[in-house]
């Protein structure tokens, strides 16, 4: 630590050297290494995914073995949504609704460092379960028993680190409810909020009602495999199929987890480069709640085929079907909201655009998957497989980065490389296509998932989804280079650096003071959401 | 910004986190119900004696009941079989089936059969009075023995079930598993 | 700086390249195919019709809100001098687009219920078939037949998997599509399907027939079908198993009443061929050729073909202290499995001569040399 970094009085000066970001405190600070963090683990995850697109590329076995093949789809999975999306989401909020609710930093700062720096703890945990005897986790990250229980020693790492990562993601939570709930500046009302801090209110709670049950699934998996409990287990009068009650119970309410920020992402860049108001806002925070509240009843639709009885089969097809309705109210109050805009095009936009289209095309095939008989076909192909990659690549992904170009800016008091940022959109936006959208004719014709090698008659889409995936997989780097590129400098921006942004944070200097807000804003209905 | 008020909803906060930890393990018992009532995953229920003789035949009625035996061979080297692989009966009516069962190892093993029934909702209407699957059987090296289940088809059996199957699958008992894989 | 980065792009160049002649130059593989199957049940024509029903609704759906965003994106931009409007809600207009979703999905939800129902329906079938889902394969038991045979993946995609051949996927019919055994079933004939499982979840899935069921350890579950139309019809297990989930593929051979008669008793009679000489003396060389058929069979996805196993995983034969220790310890553990280990009790499965193949062909291939030989009849006395 250098001698600078034990001390500095000078005000608002932030601390120096790596103490600064051990010890941190600071919102500000803490969400930029969130933000810096799920950008490694995406591409730790993403060099997962080229590795199975590379096995996928031809049918036989040319790169890994079969174990080794399911190792990496597992991981890719859990990396990607506890690495990647989560705390990405997790890292904007940080950053932002201290600075949209105009309050000084988060009402736990102490807390909020431990939630972030157990996050590098876990997964280093994760990622050592490579080097064990039995090979990482291969039983699907959805860990169904009993196949999960003959995972080698990577099993208690694996339980371990799950409970690790709840409890960040449940520090997070805590944190962000704290902070709306008690640390408004004065005259932002709930029903003033931006949406992007309405939707995460509702996430953090999700998260807190979902991920214990999860947190207390995998424990019973524990005591299953080492302490002689039979929940799971048949043969004590346990039942395999409960534990895929109580991991769905977790796991529906987790995607809403993974999308609703994107949702409130989306719903702060459309008004600004539409300069108009959002349309429907009231009905936007009503939908969110309809959301999330609906995602405790459909958690079956993900096991429709273990056989259950029809009474059930088609509650849970209704209950699933209901939830079409206000996500669709979403989408057109979006497209209400840019129909006689004003619309500039910039990065921030046409990421939020294609996240409108594509993720609508996700939510058609949801509606699909939600009709019981039809879905008995579905399950388990690989059009789920470019379903809710869809719905969480095109969507959440495509939202996160439409957030990253929409605030570096704010965030670096420089104006990222428009050109570059358009070429990054636009090669993401065509392979991605290439990438997933084969992947339904694949499930359609018959193609299981989480298959190393398959029939030649899947050949030919397996072939373009790869190259769709290879060359997704490059674009990203052009992220990379944009985002090095307008921290090391760019053209000075304002203040409030797009002409039509709304809310506090466009107050604020660009980059903002280290501690904003000190001295609490005064929110009118004019200044207030987009 | 009053800190009281943050510890306050921080504390609500934390209760709600334990709450719903909590409600994750009391999801097993509510399942376990649930599964009763509903039938849900198949399991079935069990009468006593006199009540099983209560009910009144429904003559002008047959179903029919498969038997189904399996062994989870990971653990268990023994035979199983169902001495009729399938009945007529009239519900009301108690009835017996017989199951064959041999170790075909030297050393004595314990198991438990868990019994499953699909349509999984006729399970709601199928009652033993009777049966080896109500504990766990030790079967010498080499043993063999018939083990008998008594059952009566509930006369609300729904109209649409015709057919239905009870399986049995024998387990090495949890127990001795723990055991041996130790 | 510049230095590593073009050579960077060279070895991307030259990936890229690659992979694309790869494109070029591999024969045209298959039919590009794009939609779900039709089928050959009364129940997966409805289920195709309500996929197809559905998949049009949507498009329809996609197609009025896309067209109104791209109006949208083409008129009403700043730099054709759109000045935005100020409007930002309208309960009509709100109540409009909740209503006509609800009415779309009631529309969906009548026929899928009907299907759904129809589904349901396993009563008054003519045949029972129980199917067993193991690592990785399929048992089939025609229930008061006294039928029960194994299936496995068939032997020339096995070689292509375990690189003892040099074959090419698209050298063999059916690559990972084709079984030793399949599955015979009679058309016009209602058949109930129970499925189950012996070690961890599978699923049972031929698209052909409509519908796929999860094969659940300790639990039974039961569904129909009634094949119309004679012919073969592949599938795969649909639930991840462990390694060799996608190995253990389905095949139905539909045939007509009479043939599925016929095939009963030739197939009855051959299984009782098969274990018939157990109480003769056999000779180590037909041991050996026996048991070599045998492994690869059922012993060599985990233990691998050259009996080195996975390391961590499954544990190699190959100087191993079962395979060249005590043959007592051996034919136990090949008779009744290893309880907590994915290692199956094959006494249950395998008939005895077989199991004395395997023992002995373990005991004297790649290079373990212990040179006894297991007799049926010694494995007869265990049982």
């Amino acid at each position: 630590m250098s001698e600078a970094a034990v001390h500095d009085d000078h005000h608002d000066h932030k601390p120096t050297g790596i103490g600064r970001w051990l010890f941190s405190t600071n919102h500000k600070d803490i969400g930029t290494m969130y933000l810096l963090f799920s950008l490694l683990m995406f591409f730790v995850g993403g060099a997962m995914a080229i590795v199975i697109r590379a096995e996928l590329f031809q049918p036989g076995l040319q790169f890994v073995n079969p174990q080794f093949f399911n190792s990496m789809t597992t991981m890719h999975a859990l990396v990607m949504i506890f690495g990647a999306v989560m705390p990405a989401g997790v890292g904007l909020a940080n950053w932002m609704i201290p600075v949209m609710i105009g309050a000084p930093d988060m009402a736990l700062p102490r807390m909020n460092n431990m939630s972030f720096w157990i996050l590098p703890f876990g997964f280093t945990l994760l990622l050592s379960t490579f080097f064990m005897d039995g090979g990482a986790p291969a039983g699907g990250w959805t860990m169904y028993p009993p196949l999960v229980l003959q995972t080698g020693n990577a099993f208690p790492f694996l339980i371990f680190t799950v409970h690790i990562l709840g409890i960040s993601s449940i520090m997070g939570a805590i944190n962000i409810i704290a902070t709306v709930f008690n640390m408004r500046a004065p005259g932002m009302t709930f029903m003033r909020l931006p949406l992007f801090v309405w939707t995460w209110i509702i996430t953090a709670f999700l998260l807190i009602a979902a991920l214990p049950v999860f947190a207390g699934a995998v424990t019973m998996l524990l005591t299953d495999q080492y302490f002689g409990t039979s929940f799971f287990d048949a043969a004590g009068g346990g039942d395999p199929v409960m534990f895929q009650h109580l991991f769905w119970f977790f796991g529906h309410p987790e995607v809403y987890i993974l999308i609703l920020p994107a949702f409130g992402i989306v719903s702060q860049i459309i008004p600004t480069f539409s300069r108009k108001r959002l349309f429907g806002y009231t009905s936007m925070v009503y939908a969110t709640v309809a959301i999330a509240f609906l995602s405790f009843f459909v958690w079956a639709h993900h096991m429709f085929t273990v056989g259950m009885p029809l009474a059930g089969e088609l509650f849970f097809m209704y209950a699933t079907m209901t939830i079409a309705i206000p996500t669709g109210v979403k989408i057109f109050n979006w497209v209400a909201t840019m129909w006689r805009g004003s619309m500039t095009f910039e990065t921030p936009m046409l990421f939020s655009i294609a996240f409108i289209v594509l993720f609508s095309v996700g939510g058609f095939s949801g509606v699909m998957m939600s009709i019981t008989p039809v879905d008995f076909q579905y399950h388990d192909t690989y059009f789920i497989v470019a379903h809710f990659h869809y719905v969480l690549v095109t969507g959440a992904v495509f939202a996160l980065f439409a957030a990253a170009y929409y605030w570096l800016p704010k965030w670096t008091g420089h104006m990222y490389d428009e050109g570059l940022g358009k070429l990054h959109f636009w090669t993401s936006a065509v392979f991605v296509n290439i990438l997933f959208f084969p992947q339904h004719f694949l499930g359609l014709a018959g193609m299981p998932r989480r298959i190393p090698d398959y029939a030649v008659q899947f050949a030919d889409w397996n072939m373009v989804s790869s190259l769709g995936g290879f060359a997704f997989g490059l674009s990203q780097l052009i992220f990379v280079v944009v985002v090095f590129k307008c921290i090391r400098g760019g053209d000075k921006v304002t203040d409030q650096v797009w002409e039509g942004a709304r809310g506090l944070e466009w107050t604020l200097s660009s980059p903002p003071p280290f501690h904003s807000f000190t001295v609490p804003p005064k929110v009118t209905e004019e200044s207030a959401h987009g | 910004m009053a800190r009281k008020d943050i510890n306050l909803t921080t504390k609500k906060l934390y209760l709600l986190v334990v709450v719903m930890f909590g409600f994750g393990f009391a999801l097993v018992p509510i399942y376990n119900v649930f599964c009763e009532v509903t039938g849900l995953n198949g399991k079935t229920g069990e009468i006593a004696v006199e009540k099983a003789e209560v009910l009144a035949v429904d003559i002008e009625r047959y179903v029919t009941v498969e038997f189904d035996t399996n062994v989870n061979q990971a653990t268990l080297p023994w035979s199983f079989a169902a001495k009729k692989f399938k009945i007529r009966v009239h519900p009301g009516e108690v009835s017996d089936a017989v199951f064959v069962v041999k170790n075909k190892s030297n050393r004595s093993i314990k198991g438990q059969a868990i019994p499953s029934v699909a349509p999984a909702q006729a399970s709601l209407f199928f009652n033993k009075t009777e049966c080896f699957c109500f504990t766990q059987q030790t079967l010498a090296p080499y043993e063999e023995r018939e083990m008998l289940v008594r059952f009566v088809v509930d006369t609300k059996l729904p109209k649409k079930i015709e057919t239905m199957t009870l399986s049995y699958t024998f387990f090495l008992s949890t127990d001795e598993n723990k055991i041996t894989s130790l | 700086m510049s230095k590593p980065r073009t050579s960077m792009l060279r070895t991307l160049f030259l990936i890229v390249v690659s992979f694309t002649s790869m494109l070029v130059v591999t024969p045209a593989w298959a039919d590009w195919a794009l939609n779900l199957t039709k089928g050959v049940t009364p129940i997966s024509h409805q289920v195709y019709d309500l996929h197809m029903r559905i998949l049009w609704i949507m498009v329809v759906v996609a197609i009025v809100v896309f067209a109104t965003m791209l109006w949208s994106i083409i008129h009403h931009r700043k730099d054709k001098g759109a000045v935005a409007a100020k409007f930002h809600h309208s309960t009509a207009l709100e109540l409009l687009w909740t209503a006509i979703p609800i009415a779309i999905l009631v529309v969906i939800a009548i026929p899928a219920t009907k299907t759904l129902i129809a589904m349901e329906k396993t009563a008054d079938a003519d045949i029972t078939i129980k199917i067993t889902g193991y690592q990785w394969k399929w048992e089939y038991n025609y229930m008061g037949e006294d039928l029960t045979f194994f299936s496995v993946l068939a032997a020339d995609s096995r070689a292509v998997v375990d690189k003892t051949s040099d074959a090419k996927p698209e050298d063999i019919d059916n690559y990972l599509l084709d079984v030793d055994n399949p599955v015979v079933l009679p058309i016009n004939t209602k058949i109930r399907i129970l499925t189950t499982a012996a070690d961890v979840i599978h699923a049972w899935w031929v698209p052909a027939l409509g519908w796929k069921r999860d094969a659940i350890p300790g639990f039974i579950n039961d569904n129909w079908t009634y094949i119309e139309e004679p012919g073969i019809y592949r599938g795969q297990c649909a639930e991840l198993c462990g390694k060799d989930h996608g190995y253990m593929p389905i095949v139905v051979k539909a045939v007509s009443k009479a043939e599925y008669q016929t095939w009963l008793v030739e197939t009855k009679q051959k299984i009782a061929e098969a274990s018939s000489g157990a109480d003769r003396e056999w000779t180590l060389d037909e041991l050996m050729a026996r048991g070599e058929g045998v492994y690869k069979t059922n012993c060599a996805a985990c233990h691998q073909a050259n009996g080195e196993g996975i390391p961590g995983v499954f544990p190699a034969l190959v100087a191993s202290p079962i395979a060249t220790g005590a043959v007592e310890d051996h034919i136990n553990i090949v008779m009744n499995g290893k309880a907590g280990t994915a290692m199956a009790a094959y006494g249950a499965q395998l008939n005895d001569i077989d199991i004395a193949a395997i023992i002995t062909y373990e005991r004297n291939a790649w290079g373990n040399k212990v040179g006894d030989l297991v007799q049926p009849m010694t494995i007869q006395a265990t049982r």
